[in-house]
């Protein structure tokens, strides 16, 4: 439609003005913009109310939508499958063919490990689970990697926790609010996972690339040592994560390290676990053990 | 009746609650869309500045950094504002790529505003996101012209 005609204001000075006016506010809006951009940079938290308040507000048409189809969770990854049926054939070919192996070799570490176990009498270490949930919605129209969960605070989630899926590492809780929190990614390009080699505990960094992959670099710079199918997992350095999550399989190497496709991906992460903060939990356990051989001294001594 | 166009970009941009949890940017900027197809439909119904406020809530949902979409949707609309003035006729294709060219504007800055050097190697990943936008841009524009005639008509 062609413009109407009082967008040409002609000789009358006042609408002259107010249009100079229109585009001087929008100018500004701009500039505000570019300066709220600053500020969330200087500090990303500085808007995680307003980002709250917005998140809390869609929650439950989220979380009714998410309940009623959980169908629509792979649509994404189904529109994009289209671009490489054939070669993505194949390779899964291959990769099941490989993955029965490993099956059948982890099973026998799997009874060498609780006999093992049982030796030493060891219990299970993996820590509890401090809420179970949904990932309701992720920001699939943004570069950004973050997913909402369907649980916040209210349940205990803090901001920091690990995330994960049954088959591997999700991420970490970004922003918390009252019934939602915000999953940082292991795909997004912010967000560095201290990783190990499974097979040999070659320690890695994983940096998200925002594609359902991650980009792995080696701590050691020498000849780069990875190859094709290469699983890595948390290596626990840092303290957030605990050691022994799976992340990713190695795709293929490049200049620097490897690129790597994260395990628990968009398809197989519908449900997942919040878990406690790794060190906190090993320093909680630690204060408990010391209060526990206090206790038994003092028992003893009586 | 006033409040309709607004609520409407609001709406768009709140699509982020569909629950659909993916790997790579897939869904297209509805909200942009939307205010695209208004701007485009009925010229002067914005004010220049309506870039902001509309961007603001934007950012509430689309986990993008807050202040991208309040700049960036400002830009577009100035822009589109000056190019209104400077040109003579204007047509259906004409609109389309106007929207076209706005849509991947913001997206590509979008994702260089979260990563500047990190994101500049690899902008592919943009590519379907950027084609799914383009092509439900003619859809939304008929769904705001509906609109738009009802909210006259009402």
């Amino acid at each position: 439609m062609a413009p109407p005609n009082n967008r040409r204001p002609g000789f009358s000075k006042r609408a002259q003005y107010s249009i100079f006016a229109s585009y001087l506010l929008g100018i500004l809006g701009a500039v505000v913009g570019l300066l709220l951009l600053l500020i969330s940079f200087i500090d990303p938290q500085g808007f995680a109310v307003l980002r709250t308040i917005g998140t809390e507000m869609t929650a439950p048409i989220s979380k009714t939508l998410s309940q009623l189809g959980g169908a629509t969770g792979s649509a994404g990854e189904n529109i994009s499958a289209y671009f490489n049926a054939a070669s993505k054939n194949a390779a899964m070919k291959r990769e099941l063919e490989k993955s029965r192996i490993e099956i059948l070799e982890a099973r026998a570490l799997k009874l060498e490990n609780e006999r093992l176990k049982k030796l030493l009498k060891l219990t299970d270490e993996i820590p509890d689970a401090i809420a179970m949930g949904r990932l309701i919605s992720s920001t699939s129209s943004s570069s950004r990697r973050i997913a909402t969960l369907g649980m916040g605070s209210t349940s205990g989630v803090l901001i920091g926790q690990p995330v994960r899926a049954p088959a591997g590492l999700v991420g970490r809780v970004l922003e918390t609010g009252p019934t939602t929190a915000r999953i940082l990614m292991v795909s997004d390009g912010k967000n560095v996972t201290p990783v190990q080699r499974a097979s040999d505990g070659l320690a890695a960094f994983a940096t998200g690339l925002g594609d359902g992959t991650v980009d792995i670099k080696a701590i050691n710079i020498g000849d780069n040592p990875f190859k094709k199918g290469d699983l890595l997992i948390t290596s626990g350095s840092g303290g957030l994560y605990g050691p022994g999550i799976p992340v990713a399989v190695v795709l293929r190497k490049n200049e620097t390290g490897a690129v790597a496709r994260i395990l628990a991906n968009s398809s197989n992460v519908s449900h997942v676990i919040v878990q406690p903060i790794f060190q906190a939990e090993t320093v909680r356990q630690i204060e408990q053990d010391e209060l526990d051989n206090t206790d038994s001294a003092t028992n003893g001594g009586q | 009746m006033k409040a309709i166009p607004p609520v409407t970009v609001a709406v768009g941009s709140m699509v982020t609650m569909l629950p659909i949890i993916t790997d790579y940017p897939i869904l297209p900027p509805v909200g942009l869309l939307v205010l695209l197809a208004w701007r485009l439909i009925r010229p002067g119904y914005w004010p220049v500045w309506a870039g902001f406020p509309l961007g603001m809530i934007d950012d509430m949902f689309s986990g993008q950094p807050f202040g991208s979409a309040a700049f960036l949707w400002s830009v577009i609309l100035v822009t589109l504002e000056t190019f209104d003035r400077t040109a003579a006729v204007r047509d259906y294709w004409q609109d389309w790529l106007l929207a076209s060219l706005s849509i991947i504007f913001v997206l590509i800055c979008g994702m260089l505003i979260v990563d500047f050097p990190g994101n500049l190697l690899h902008l592919d990943i943009l590519l379907p996101q950027i084609v799914l936008s383009i092509l439900l841009y003619p859809f939304i524009a008929r769904l705001v012209g509906a609109i738009d005639n009802w909210r006259i008509s009402a």
